[in-house]
């Protein structure tokens, strides 16, 4: 691993201003994945700006009936949450689905968000990847492809996000609140991460420099009915080959509102749209779930080795609808 | 021939000087900033309760208590945690009398290498202490259920974490039953 000299400011500010003189620094959470990839040589930051005890830890009610999370809020403590269970069970659920019991006492809901891709490629130093070398080629396109997106991918690139909160996050319009060198700033969770086009190695929009310190969760009265699937390789300790993040609202067998994010399809948790579109208004019925999970999933151009996703999609889709229409019973 | 030693390329490691408190007992080091927790732990310690594993956070072999809660100490950074509170499987036993689960490990034979052992014995006894406090699992029915039962499908899901090669799982599970119920 690289030397790297260790601070830990008092405010924000000042870890801002610190970031801002090291080109080559990197905040620090928990770290549960930056140390990892400083141990593999993915990461070799000559600074960590320590920020764990800069931002809130807490989960407070906004005045317009939403919730704000703090960047420091320990993925264990976000799920365990009574609110957070109560009015958007389908957040709880997907944190509780990632990781271990371990690795969610540590994680930071900033550091969620901010985690890089598991790639077997990624990770692997000794073989080309775009997001890690730009330019070097994508060695998954010719490779193990299990874990690729079917969604949105480049020719540069077909890695997925690996984070289930964000998912979820995705599908509540969440609002990420950043600290920068050009102060602060609000974007919508949906915009955070990026596609990776012609850039895969950024991740994000976030500028150089920029702190996740809170995520706003808008109030959404239906998300109390929500579900968060997902579907992997084992039972548990495990990242999605597909999830699926939905909130219903059915009256009289018609669909009021949904909201409907998938994980494990693309570089970014993905908001199907389309299939939100294709639902609004329409039947309640396993046919019209069906139907607008294909509506999304027209655009999958799967590869050989991951062409089982859109099938494996379009009934997760399906059936965590489906599931939620008895919990409106 | 000319014979010369290359020329060490220059580094700029940094040190810090930090107090680990560690079962109990407050430990002054200077350490690299590079160093883990684990490491800190198990080499300049000598404490070597908790174990490298994968080193990768994967296995769960190097689980303590962090602030009283189980954490992968492979994946911490030792100066980041100066002033915590960190218990090792070590620290859980009286002295010589055995913490409960540890005697349940004993008493259903729930290893074979040994191994995982300290690290499957500190996550169950923060997996039982996050269990009373009333955190659901993903594997729990109703996420607002007061009435939590530690069912052997809710051990096996929130000790995922613990891996154990020998696959000792089978007696595993009952020894953490016993001491949850």
């Amino acid at each position: 691993m690289k030397p790297f000299r260790y601070e830990r400011p008092t405010d924000v500010a000042s870890a801002v201003a610190l970031l801002r003189g090291a080109p080559d620094g990197a905040y620090l959470g928990a770290g549960t994945n930056l140390v990892d990839h400083m141990r593999l040589g993915i990461a070799t930051p000559d600074l960590l700006v320590d920020v764990r005890q800069l931002t809130s830890d807490r989960i407070e009610e906004l005045r317009d009936g939403g919730l704000r999370i703090g960047a420091a809020v320990p993925n264990s403590d976000l799920a365990a949450d009574r609110t957070i269970r109560r009015r958007y069970p389908f957040l709880a659920e997907a944190v509780l689905s990632g990781a271990s019991g371990q690795l969610r006492n540590l994680a930071t809901t900033g550091g969620n968000l901010l985690q890089r891709t598991r790639c077997v490629y990624f990770q692997d130093l000794t073989t080309p990847c775009n997001k890690r070398e730009p330019g070097s080629g994508c060695s998954m396109r010719e490779g193990y492809q299990r874990d690729a997106a079917i969604l949105g991918a480049s020719e540069a690139c077909v890695a997925t996000h690996p984070s289930d909160m964000a998912v979820a996050m995705v599908a509540l319009d969440a609002m990420v609140r950043v600290q920068g060198p050009d102060g602060e700033r609000a974007i919508p969770v949906t915009e955070l991460h990026r596609l990776p086009g012609q850039e895969p190695e950024r991740d994000t929009v976030l500028n150089r420099g920029e702190l996740i310190t809170a995520v706003d969760l808008p109030p959404l009265a239906f998300a109390a009915n929500s579900r968060y699937r997902k579907v992997r390789d084992r039972a548990s300790y495990a990242f999605a080959l597909v999830s699926v993040a939905a909130a219903l609202d059915v009256a009289d067998g018609t669909v009021r509102d949904v909201r409907l994010a998938l994980g494990g399809v693309a570089h970014k948790p993905w908001r199907a749209s389309k299939a939100e579109q294709a639902l609004r208004g329409g039947p309640a019925t396993e046919a019209s779930f069906r139907a607008a999970a294909d509506a999304e999933l027209a655009d999958a151009r799967p590869l050989p080795g991951n062409a089982f996703k859109v099938p494996l999609a379009r009934n997760a889709i399906t059936r965590t609808l489906l599931d939620l229409m008895e919990g409106q019973q | 021939m000319k014979t010369s030693a290359p020329a060490l390329e220059t580094r700029s490691i940094t040190y810090a000087d930090i107090t680990l408190r560690v079962d109990g007992s407050d430990h002054r080091l200077t350490i690299d900033t590079r160093m883990t927790l684990l490491d800190a732990l198990r080499e300049r310690l000598g404490n070597t309760s908790p174990k490298k594993g994968c080193d990768h956070g994967q296995c769960g072999a190097c689980t303590v208590l962090l602030n009283g809660r189980r954490a992968l100490s492979c994946l911490a950074l030792a100066v980041a945690y100066q002033g915590a509170e960190i218990v090792t499987a070590h620290g859980l036993a009286d002295g010589e009398k055995l913490h409960p689960l540890q005697q349940a490990f004993v008493e259903h034979d729930g290893f074979q290498c040994g191994y995982c052992t300290p690290g499957q014995i500190v996550s169950a006894f923060g997996m039982l202490q996050e269990a009373a406090a009333g955190w659901p699992s993903v594997v729990t029915k109703n996420l607002n259920d007061p009435e939590l039962v530690l069912s052997d499908d809710e051990i096996r899901e929130r000790m995922s974490g613990n891996l154990c090669r020998c696959a000792a799982y089978a007696n595993i599970v009952p020894a953490i039953a016993e001491v949850a119920r």
